[in-house]
């Protein structure tokens, strides 16, 4: 996909209208895993704005995010950074064919310290 | 046989760039009826008008059509222009072919049909015209003030300079409004009430003004040089010719626990009290929803202690009716709800409080005597997070969309004199941008930076959580750092949205002036007529027509007042003739029109008619009083008979128009 049809692919999957964005910084002040991403939720919408998707597809990030919606309830804007991210993740797992994560799988990952909003998440984010 | 005159306008390129004026000229000079037909690049210039006056001389025109730009904007100059070459002004009919043709338009063969298609129209229109002349209606010279802050006191002390009555209706016990309860004011640092309570005591003491406290408009009646309005002036249970204020009263009533408004529920007041020390009037409230006397009968020591005699316990609401030839809406603003937004802990932590409240925490008169104390502990806070835009430019359901336009200078104030009162106090302020627009404003908010050592953080917060010490754990992006923040805070401070006052839209209904989706009252054009309602005779003034701060609202109070004594400085109003009229033989009296009308202008009368057997019959018809009506139209399209009827917009004119372009 060239940029633009990349970013219209990820405006249509997302639904999130990221020229609406005043860069106020919110989500990235409200998101639990900021420490862990290497581009944070205001870098995701001003990149995908931008149409640089390359380099956000290309970070761990995308994994990074709890799906935790925090951004998408505190955005004055309505902009929905996480829909965003999840929208460049699916993009990236899409392309990579068929390695969805099983219910069945998950006993096998489990790590004690994982909170178990993560495994709600993990859910969310590998078996579409 | 009548005789047109066409007149199509280029406007420059406005209109010539996409419409052939030539195509448009030689296509309705074919029309019946039109005798002559030209084109000029500016119509509405002299000489654009003097082409209209020469050909009316010339061909003895009975009718003109003038193609141009929206007859908002010209039809005036283009009727005086008719007037003064001796053709009734209402015989001048405008198509617009600028705002509903060219400019939205691209094709210039379609915009250029369309143009001919509404020049077509209105010349079906012109040709059953028929000269009208506008009625004359008296002016009642007086003011009415809506809000007694410091935009209606600015206003009224104006209107009465200039020599005309005025009333001020203020709903709270004392006019003064958001000023009165401000520490100090942008950019200069002056304190609000120093320079606010000269004005309130002028207002007092100024003989053309009358201030009705504690009372609200009731019912508006009439139109433009002539309003009737109620006023309800609530009871105080103080009779106020003979209260003194000397205040024994509040001292003495034994209810201490009522949360006082004025200091925004940091300290109490009793259930008989005076909002504060310099109130106008300076006259005693009871608050009937706390006083033992008029819940239950048991008390009445505040009658026992007045040596005036002031108290009355069996006081009622009295209505007062007035009249005015000009209403000025004054109705300011109020503080948005920040229980909104759960991230900021407002509900949860008494240490989170909006920028308001942070003014009474520092005022001299207010509940800490000016010394900034925490209000859960009362202990000195030596860190505090200002955040700004909370509720503004927010477009969720919950959040005002606008700038609220006041908060960027009110927090650099604020963090700058918490850092010269109190420099062992680290300030962090959270922005988004920073917008100081104004005389020495940016200035202001730079002096904040960078010579009171003030934080300014491009970001927001994103939580705030209150911890079992005490402190306030404030989690926080830095954008240009690009890092996430943890702040541990003991105050924070919210720059809350302002919204219009939550009495703005009653009044607006009452007043037919129109709103905007926020609540905050529309002028009748943004640039050019900016003090004014689209509604006659309905004045605006300070922030109820949009945000801004107290040298704004000052200035536009001046400006309201200007046209409010224009409109009070004659004698008689020209009328519109365009107004309705009801075909008496043809009306059977059903109300429908009365029941639409939006200005109360329909009256019913008993009427004798003579029938056909010389007989006569009383018969109920409605009659239009043409100093009221303002020709909407809407009792011609709910008339089931068809009686009503609308002087130059007649229905026979309406359906000509529509055969014209369906032609």
């Amino acid at each position: 996909m060239n940029k633009q049809d990349l970013k219209e692919e990820i405006v249509r999957m997302s639904g999130s209208a990221v020229e609406k964005c005043m860069r106020c910084g919110k989500c990235s002040a409200s998101c639990p895993s900021y420490e862990d991403m290497e581009y944070h939720p205001h870098e995701f919408v001003y990149l995908v704005e931008k149409g640089d998707i390359e380099k956000l597809m290309a970070s761990e990030s995308i994994y990074k995010c709890l799906t935790c919606f925090a951004c998408v309830e505190r955005c004055p804007r309505g902009v929905e950074p996480a829909k965003v991210v999840e929208a460049v993740r699916l993009i990236v797992i899409r392309e990579q064919g068929m390695n969805r994560l099983k219910p069945d799988d998950i006993p096998g990952l489990w790590d004690k310290d994982l909170p178990q909003q993560a495994i709600v998440t993990a859910m969310r984010k590998y078996t579409k | 046989m009548q005789k047109i005159g066409v007149f199509v306008c280029h406007c420059g390129t406005n209109i010539a760039a996409t419409v052939d004026v030539k195509a448009v000229v030689d296509a309705l000079a074919k029309e019946p009826s039109v005798v002559f037909a030209a084109d000029y690049p500016y119509m509405c210039s002299e000489s654009g008008q003097n082409l209209i006056k020469d050909a009316i001389r010339e061909h003895e025109l009975t009718g003109v059509v003038i193609c141009s730009c929206s007859p908002r904007m010209h039809e005036v100059t283009f009727r005086r222009a008719a007037a003064s070459a001796g053709l009734n002004p209402y015989l001048v009919e405008v198509a617009n072919i600028r705002e509903q043709c060219s400019w939205i338009h691209k094709d210039k063969a379609e915009a250029t049909e369309k143009a001919i298609i509404l020049g077509r129209a209105a010349i079906a229109k012109a040709l059953l015209n028929a000269p009208l002349i506008a009625g004359e209606s008296p002016v009642t010279k007086r003011a009415l003030v809506i809000g007694g802050g410091i935009a209606g006191i600015q206003t009224a002390l104006d209107i009465a300079e200039a020599g005309f009555p005025v009333d001020i209706v203020e709903q709270k016990p004392t006019i003064g409004g958001k000023m009165a309860q401000i520490d100090k004011t942008f950019p200069t640092l002056d304190c609000s009430a120093c320079i606010l309570t000269p004005k309130m005591v002028e207002c007092a003491q100024n003989e053309n003004i009358r201030i009705f406290s504690y009372s609200e408009v009731e019912s508006v009646s009439g139109f433009v040089g002539s309003f009737t309005v109620k006023i309800r002036k609530k009871a105080r249970y103080v009779d106020e010719v003979k209260c003194t204020g000397c205040g024994l009263c509040t001292e003495k009533c034994p209810v201490k626990n009522v949360p006082n408004e004025f200091n925004l529920g940091f300290d109490n007041r009793r259930a008989v009290y005076i909002p504060f020390a310099q109130a106008i009037p300076k006259i005693a409230v009871i608050d009937p929803d706390r006083c033992n006397m008029l819940k239950n009968g048991k008390c009445g020591l505040c009658s026992r202690v007045c040596e005036a005699g002031a108290i009355n316990y069996k006081q009622t609401d009295e209505i007062v009716e007035e009249h005015y030839g000009a209403i000025v809406a004054a109705t300011g603003y109020e503080i948005s709800d920040v229980t909104r937004y759960g991230e900021y802990a407002y509900t949860e932590s008494k240490d989170v409080i909006t920028s308001l409240e942070f003014e009474r925490l520092t005022n001299a008169a207010g509940p800490t005597g000016g010394v900034l104390l925490r209000p859960s502990d009362g202990k000195h806070p030596h860190t505090i997070v200002f955040i700004q835009c909370v509720g503004s430019r927010c477009v969720l359901e919950k959040g005002k969309p606008y700038c609220s336009k006041i908060c960027c200078m009110y927090t650099a104030k604020h963090a700058m004199l918490t850092r010269e009162k109190y420099p062992d106090t680290e300030v962090y302020v959270f922005y988004i941008d920073v917008r100081t627009p104004g005389k020495n404003f940016d200035e202001f908010y730079r002096r904040a930076a960078e010579e009171f050592g003030v934080h300014y953080i491009k970001g927001a917060v994103g939580k705030i959580v209150p911890r079992a010490d005490g402190t306030l754990d404030v989690q926080a992006a830095d954008l240009i750092m690009d890092e996430q923040l943890r702040i541990s805070a003991d105050l924070v401070v919210l720059a809350a949205a302002i919204e219009p006052s939550k009495t703005a839209r009653k009044l607006a209904t009452m007043l037919t002036a129109s709103m905007d989706t926020n609540d905050f009252f529309t002028e009748a054009h943004p640039k050019l007529r900016p003090v004014e309602s689209p509604t006659a005779g309905i004045f605006l003034s300070g922030v109820c027509q949009g945000p801004k701060d107290i040298p704004e609202t000052v200035s536009q109070a001046g400006a309201c007042a200007a046209k409010v004594i224009g409109l009070l400085s004659k004698n008689k109003l020209t009328g519109n003739p365009c107004v309705a009229h009801s075909d008496e033989l043809m009306c059977n009296g059903c109300s429908s029109c009365a029941n639409v009308c939006p200005y109360g202008a329909i009256t019913y009368l008993d009427k004798e008619f003579r029938m056909p057997d010389r007989t006569t019959k009383v018969r109920r018809v409605a009659s239009v009083n043409p100093a009221v009506c303002q020709g909407c139209g809407a009792c011609t399209v709910a008339c089931p008979s068809g009686a009503m009827d609308l002087s130059g917009f007649s229905n026979s004119q309406i359906m000509a128009e529509v055969d014209a372009i369906c032609r």
